[in-house]
């Protein structure tokens, strides 16, 4: 009795552990586990903003329908409405509200923002000169919206401080609100509070949204297209993504689950066995997330959405166990049932599951040293879930079986049976297929894999398009090129970028880039702005300049009191520091170009390539590269980015360093082979069918054109774990000390079934990643089989 | 009673008037929406009060029916205006701006009021303003003033003058007293 207690006991008690453990885990959906863990400081500190800087906590709003009045009135309301949660750092959607406190701030400061501010232009020559200018202007189509500010500011400081912001509210509008360039939607900017990375924050924020523009969308009702709301940005993809994997591999998984259950309801006719048989499939599954969520503290969702994948695999262990087991007991009749067939299957079938697991082991093992968070989750909740299972299947199940163990396979196993004769004689044609596969995959093999990061983003295409649309609707920060400045202190790093600017100023001259934004827009140095200040003239030296000055025009000195006042008191007034910006969209402008990190200060500044049209977006890094090369940067360092080429250099050092890892599990296996079959011709006839199946699911992406990810790498390498159990099947039939039988062979069609079902359903996914692995493992296992099947040797005595 | 009669006379006079001024102002709507091309020379003068003298420039108009306008300054400085239905494109010196009519509305105002004449829009320029016609010995005169009160403190009065289907004058008043003249003489096509 207490063989059967002692195991029991042990596995309940794990169970209750890994329970436990599942329980307490983490779990988390950003876009991480799929950023990788960089190993330079510069790029960590890209991720650490692609995660959580200001870009990442940016919702794009986008308002369709009804007439342009409608989307207008909509657009005010919600963004009023938005106005109102403290979720929201900041609302933005064109109001002549959102910049009236800008353009308070730019008059105020105008003195030291503008660029225009020196000894020489405040002369009598230069204030002749601009005033002269500005009287131009008034007389000019757009005078009357220079014609307020004239008396204060006859020189035009508060323009200059516009223009050197750049893209200050370049953004078309209709009826008061931002519009896109077609004029038909109207779009809204919301700042979240909370992190880009923080998903449930993300996903209340946009629960907000949703609502208030539910409450909103009412003002459309009379007009015949109704309004709907658009939404994308990072949080909006990782709350998506989130929902979308969950909710897949919810559904997927019932799915195939209920699948894979009613076809082995049919071939075991027991319920009670269909429960048992699940039992090394949910051991396994809270072993591999209990072994997640004690290595690396936090789960991924990606990583819960691969659990389907193990049903795949750990289901076919008692898939094994519940049909050969009879066959050891005594023949096709199952009478004598409590002569315990279970324990003579430990002894003489089990070590060929044994090795296939290990094979599978090896081949994730493979997956764990990745870079890739997620992938190396992957890995270890595949190896602690197929070990569980695998110790499940061996000690538990066992024990649990009922005594009258029947599951009746003797009519499938005779058909499968005189299928294989057949698909032996068909073996020559395994020639051609390796032929074709290869001559596909040399033809394409320059453009076999997907190299570019975003071949992995977990974002349906259709969403990355619209991301991309209303990015360009908005200018919203799509920073490609960029060159950080790092340094300790604001004021250094500051200075520094003061010194860039002016290099790049040439470039711009030069036509390499177009514009630029740099943090010095926002807030010049301490040192600029003194010298603009003491460029000043004091009140009587200003007032007798300025009656020189206007001799000759039409303005008299007595109208422009109220400039004589401005100046004096900006020359006595204090420097702009960073927290006067507050409460204008100014500082949101500057916290996205100018971050604090303990004591480290990076200021980003983001180039824009000029042109339009394919060329629209290369800039010649190398020449941006010896401007700012040359440069004085006061003791900050500056990097010149390229985002995309950077991440996707990274990325496509990460899939060959996969690529590379993977061979080695393959050797890895091919040497486990080696020990315990020790024989060449043995390991020969397990390792060809799989290399092969590998091949021709390699060569079909190629000939249709798909290039590979990550992704399909680690679906190949589930065809190669899941097809060494049957290739080491069918070499134990052959061996001459265990004769074949029907029984085996239907439990490899049976574990198959329950394999292609699994992964056919995750191909069915609108997961890339998902669809991925699904779409590489249905097929490849299911090739697996055939091609170990042809390729077995024929057995010495063959009966059924 | 005489004053009754000549009262009721006055009024009869002023309602006949206005019925035929209702007709001839639909008639030279009629007229000016006839024409599908214009090209003028213009000089526009500002005067404003905090200016001692009014400021002048001058240049050409481009019309084309039925909502493409185009006032292209050529002194003292270059500048083009264009309003092609309810964008308005600004190009002064390297700075262009695209804005749109309806947020503009100090500036889209005027060419607004301009183009719609030309057009022959009577509709158009009914919804924004309050439009008296008067003919004159030797043409006719139209008087725009806003319905709208937040128009009015960006504009008092619009006063087109013209002869036939050609628009020669157009005098813009402000509510502070600034006001600029703008006279428009016929070019031939090009």
């Amino acid at each position: 009795m207490r063989h059967r207690i002692v195991p029991l006991c042990l596995w309940l008690g794990l169970m209750a552990l890994g329970g436990w453990l599942v329980a307490r885990a983490h779990y988390t959906a950003d876009l991480s586990a799929f950023l990788p863990a960089t190993p330079s400081k510069a790029q960590q500190f890209l991720v650490g903003q692609l995660k959580d800087g200001l870009a990442s906590r940016l919702i794009l709003v986008d308002i369709e329908g009804a007439d342009n009045a409608v989307r207008a009135t909509a657009s005010l309301e919600l963004a009023h409405r938005l106005r109102k949660y403290a979720d929201f750092r900041s609302v933005l959607n064109g109001e002549a509200a959102d910049f009236s406190r800008d353009r308070d701030f730019l008059v105020a400061h105008r003195y030291l923002l503008s660029d225009h501010v020196t000894a020489d232009n405040f002369g009598v020559a230069g204030l002749r000169s601009a005033i002269s200018d500005s009287i131009d202007m008034l007389g000019s189509s757009m005078g009357l919206l220079a014609q307020d500010l004239f008396v204060r500011d006859p020189t035009g400081e508060t323009l200059q401080a516009i223009l050197a912001l750049g893209q200050f509210d370049r953004q078309r509008r209709d009826f008061g609100v931002w519009v896109s360039s077609d004029g038909r939607r109207a779009l809204l900017l919301a700042e979240t509070r909370a992190k880009g990375s923080d998903s449930d924050a993300q996903e209340r924020a946009i629960g907000i949204i949703r609502t208030s523009f539910n409450e909103v969308r009412t003002v459309g009702e009379s007009s015949h297209i109704p309004l709907t709301l658009q939404m994308t940005g990072p949080g909006v993809f990782a709350v998506e993504a989130r929902s979308m994997i969950q909710h897949q591999a919810i559904r997927l998984s019932l799915l195939s689950s209920s699948f894979i259950a009613t076809l082995l309801l049919l071939v075991y006719r027991s319920s009670r066995m269909l429960v048992l048989g699940l039992l090394p499939v949910i051991t396994g599954a809270v072993a591999g997330v209990a072994a997640v969520s004690l290595g690396f503290g936090v789960v991924h969702g990606v990583t819960l959405g691969f659990g389907v994948t193990l049903i795949g695999e750990a289901v076919d262990y008692s898939v094994y166990l519940f049909i050969q087991a009879q066959r050891v007991s005594g023949g096709a009749a199952p009478s004598g049932a409590e002569n315990l067939a279970p324990s003579a299957w430990t002894a003489t079938l089990w070590p060929t599951i044994r090795l296939g697991m290990l094979c599978s082991v090896c081949g994730f093992a493979t997956l764990v040293p990745s870079a890739f968070p997620g992938l190396a989750q992957l890995g270890v909740y595949s190896i602690a879930g197929l070990l569980a299972a695998g110790l499940a299947t061996r000690f538990v199940l066992p024990v649990l079986l009922p005594s009258g163990l029947t599951v009746n396979v003797a009519s499938l196993g005779q058909v499968f049976s005189k299928g294989l004769v057949k698909l032996r004689a068909w073996r020559v044609i395994l020639w051609l297929v390796l032929f074709v596969a290869g001559a596909a995959l040399y033809a394409n093999r320059s453009h076999l894999w997907n190299r570019e990061l975003s071949a992995l983003s977990p974002v349906p295409l259709a969403e990355q398009t619209l991301d991309a649309k209303l990015r360009a609707d908005l200018g919203a920060p799509d920073v490609r090129t960029l060159i950080v400045v790092s340094g300790n202190g604001t004021e250094q790093v500051l200075v520094a970028s003061e010194a860039v600017g002016k290099a790049l100023d040439k470039l711009v001259t030069q036509g390499v880039i177009a514009s630029y934004q740099s943090p010095v827009q926002y807030l010049p140095t301490q040192l600029t702005q003194k010298n603009r200040r003491a460029s000043l003239p004091d009140r009587g030296e200003m007032a007798a300049r300025l009656r020189q000055a206007l001799e000759g025009l039409p303005v008299r000195v007595e109208r422009l009191h109220p400039f004589l006042d401005d100046v004096e008191s900006a020359r006595r007034g204090p420097l702009i520091q960073r927290s006067d910006l507050e409460g204008t969209s100014l500082a949101a402008g500057l916290d996205a170009l100018l971050l604090s990190q303990g004591d480290e200060v990076h200021a980003l500044i983001p180039l824009k390539a000029s042109g339009e049209g394919p060329q629209a977006f290369s800039i010649d890094i190398a020449k941006v590269k010896r401007a700012v090369e040359s440069i004085d940067a006061a003791g900050a360092v500056t990097t010149v980015l390229d985002l995309k080429v950077e991440s996707d250099t990274l990325y496509s050092g990460y899939l060959q360093n996969a690529l590379n890892l993977s061979l080695m599990g393959f050797g890895a296996i091919v040497l486990l082979l080696a020990i315990s079959l020790r024989s060449a011709k043995r390991v020969f006839r397990v390792v060809a069918p799989l290399i092969l199946a590998v091949l021709t699911v390699m060569g079909s992406y190629a000939v249709f054109g798909h290039p590979l990810t990550l992704l399909h790498l680690v679906g190949l390498l589930l065809v190669i774990a899941i097809g060494s159990n049957y290739a080491l099947f069918f070499d134990r039939e052959t061996s001459p000390t265990h004769p074949a039988g029907p029984r085996i062979l239907a439990s490899l069609i049976v574990a198959n079934l329950t394999t292609v079902i699994g992964f056919g359903t995750l191909a069915f996914s609108t997961v890339p990643v998902l669809s991925a692995l699904g779409a590489t493992v249905a097929p490849g296992t299911l090739l697996a089989l055939l091609f170990s099947a042809t390729l077995s040797a024929p057995p010495r005595t063959f009966s059924v | 009673m005489r004053t009754t009669l000549g009262m009721a006379a006055i009024i009869a006079m002023v309602a006949g008037a206005a019925a035929d001024s209702d007709a001839a102002l639909a008639q030279l709507m009629s007229h000016l929406s006839q024409r599908r091309h214009g090209h003028a020379a213009f000089v526009e003068r500002q005067f404003i009060a905090i200016l001692d003298r009014p400021t002048e420039v001058s240049g050409e108009l481009f019309y084309d029916a039925p909502d493409r306008l185009e006032k292209r300054t050529l002194k003292p400085k270059l500048e083009s205006l264009i309003l092609d239905h309810d964008t308005l494109d600004v190009r002064r010196g390297k700075t262009t701006r695209t804005l749109n009519l309806r947020d503009y509305a100090q500036i889209g105002l005027f060419v607004g009021s301009i183009r719609e004449t030309l057009a022959g829009d009577l509709g158009a320029l009914r919804q924004i303003y309050n439009v008296a016609f008067t003919p004159v010995t030797d043409g006719w005169v139209l008087v725009l003033t806003p319905r709208d009160s937040r128009l009015a403190i960006q504009v008092a009065k619009i006063r087109l003058s013209g002869q036939g289907d050609e628009l020669r004058a157009i005098e813009f008043q402000r509510p502070n007293g600034d006001h600029s003249v703008m006279t428009i003489n016929p070019l031939p096509d090009n």
